[in-house]
């Protein structure tokens, strides 16, 4: 299987501390590939310079053997690259629907289809069209950041702990919404603290810790591995 | 009576051109979280222009009216890309900084440039025409102005309700770096709302100098602090608050004005106000709360 997005040698610093120091990774097209990791590892810090909104020190990202490196924000989601943000950040004084219309904000083509998809994907987003974003529950309003990425028509949806702070059956939704996004054909890169239902779901994954990628396997392996166990799933030797 | 109607009238005609100043403070700071000191020299500015442009030979009115406008909207988007988008990641205190110098250098290029004496408006026709209502005579502009105020008002809300950029600018001014993550270009936006801000005004400039009928280099300061005040008083941030703040302070003015023994104090008044409703309602009438939902 061929790679949609490869990153060779990221290296991110935020006031003279690097963050990301010199990571690569593979993602391979139609799959969902996913990065764990403790607090402060890097993690969000590598999806938002694949999203453009943090600029890398040195890296390479190719999309489709192209390169996207320090290209605008609005190039990468016009690409086809789009990140849902941690802690949603959906525009609370905006309605559900004006958010959808951001999502797809950088289109010029009918966007009443996606619409439909979004909220067949999504039913209570369609009941509460009009209602402010602000005034949703925690779910609803990862539902709808989730809806509003999917707005952009992404080749590739990247996730940054859509599970955070939500109630465990919520949070069984949400990884249902990613399995079903990641069979319709679009690429999955999912950054979690619940490493064990990230590892379920993942084609492929990688360990960060402290700015440095220090494992890679499929889901399963990483599942089986003593040290993620031990470090991440919460099960002693 | 026909005192109170002439009292009201002049109350509602000021504080339509405190609004429309107010709104340019009020969006600015919106997005930006940035008080544009300069906006009140901005409307000095218009004045000059549109002196200078009139006096050239052969120019229609019309045509320096439109002229006006145009520097003037010109003028603040140079201000943003020169003064306030290098300093985009700095403390907000840096461009506040930024934004003082802007001011004074826009004060002291027109005291250079104009010598500093005060300088006659030119009459623009039909508006400057005196008419009478309710038995009293004044300016054609007095009625105008307010007309003219709601219905760009009416317009720009629609704007910011309806339209894509619009949509745009109100997610902007709740979170910069998911705005950009939409693909929205943020610079963009922002310049959009100094150009909106800038043409509101040009056009308060062009009625207020109609009214007052002469420009000084410092002529902007006291209705841009006015109108700031206002801004506070609706709640910053808040277009519709910005509007009635200013509608309140021009009439309550007018009518400390129409009592000799306290005429002189005004714009004490104004001023008093403000301290008074930062003490008791600091996010003013329709302030946005501070609190955010986690």
């Amino acid at each position: 299987m061929s790679n949609i997005l490869e990153i060779k040698d990221l290296v991110v610093s935020y006031g003279g501390i690097e963050a990301v120091k010199g990571i690569s990774m593979e993602i391979p097209e139609g799959e969902i590939v996913t990065l764990i990791g403790s607090n402060g590892a890097g993690k969000s810090t590598t999806l938002k310079s694949i999203a453009g909104v943090v600029k890398a020190k040195n890296a390479s990202i190719l999309l489709d053997g192209k390169e996207i490196a320090g290209k605008s924000p609005d190039y990468i989601v016009s690409a086809g690259i789009t990140l849902v943000p941690e802690g949603r950040r959906v525009f609370p004084n905006l309605t559900v629907l004006e958010n959808l219309k951001m999502g797809a904000y950088l289109r010029k083509d009918s966007i009443k289809d996606d619409l439909d998809y979004v909220y067949g994907l999504f039913p209570r987003l369609k009941e509460r069209e009009w209602q402010l974003a602000g005034t949703l529950s925690g779910g609803e309003q990862q539902m709808l950041a989730v809806a509003r990425a999917l707005m952009s028509k992404p080749r590739i949806i990247m996730m940054d702990e859509p599970s955070l702070g939500l109630a465990p059956l919520v949070v069984r939704d949400i990884f249902e919404i990613i399995k079903t996004i990641n069979q319709q054909g679009i690429t999955v890169l999912l950054i979690e603290q619940n490493a064990n239902m990230a590892l379920k779901i993942a084609h492929k994954a990688y360990v960060m810790e402290t700015g440095l990628i220090t494992l890679e396997g499929t889901g399963k392996e990483l599942l089986a591995n003593e040290s993620v166990k031990e470090a991440y799933l919460g099960k002693s030797k | 009576m026909s005192n109170y109607v002439q009292l009201l009238l002049s109350g509602i005609a000021v504080g339509s051109l405190y609004a429309l100043i107010a709104i340019g403070y009020t969006m600015v700071y919106g997005i930006l979280r940035l008080i544009n000191f300069a906006h009140g020299d901005m409307f000095m500015m218009a004045g000059f222009f549109l002196i200078y442009i009139a006096a050239i030979p052969n120019m229609p009115i019309w045509g320096a009216l439109l002229l006006t406008i145009a520097l003037t909207v010109l003028l603040g988007f140079l201000i943003e890309r020169c003064a306030y988008k290098p300093l985009r990641s700095a403390p907000r205190m840096s461009v506040m900084i930024s934004a003082i110098g802007v001011s004074y250098l826009l004060q002291n290029f027109a005291t250079y440039f104009t010598g500093g004496l005060a300088q006659a408006y030119p009459a623009i026709p039909l508006i400057s025409n005196k008419i009478e209502i309710f038995g009293v005579s004044t300016k054609l502009i007095t009625v105008i102005t307010p007309i003219l105020t709601i219905i760009l008002v009416v317009a720009l809300v629609l704007f910011i309700k309806y339209t894509k950029i619009g949509m745009a600018m109100r997610a902007v001014s709740k979170d910069f770096e998911t705005s950009q993550l939409m693909g929205i270009k943020i610079n963009r936006v922002i310049s959009m709302t100094f150009i909106i801000g800038s043409f509101l005004a040009a056009i308060g400039s062009i009625m207020y100098f109609s009214y007052y009928e002469q420009v000084s280099p410092t002529i902007g300061a006291m209705p841009g602090l006015k109108a700031f005040v206002a801004a506070v008083f609706g709640g910053i941030g808040s277009i519709p608050g910005a509007v009635i703040g200013a509608y309140l302070i021009g009439i309550c003015e007018n009518i400390i004005k129409s009592f000799p023994a306290i005429a002189d104090l005004s714009n004490a008044f104004t001023f008093v106000l403000l301290i008074i409703i930062l003490i008791l309602k600091p996010n003013g009438l329709f302030g946005e709360k501070l609190s955010e939902k986690v």
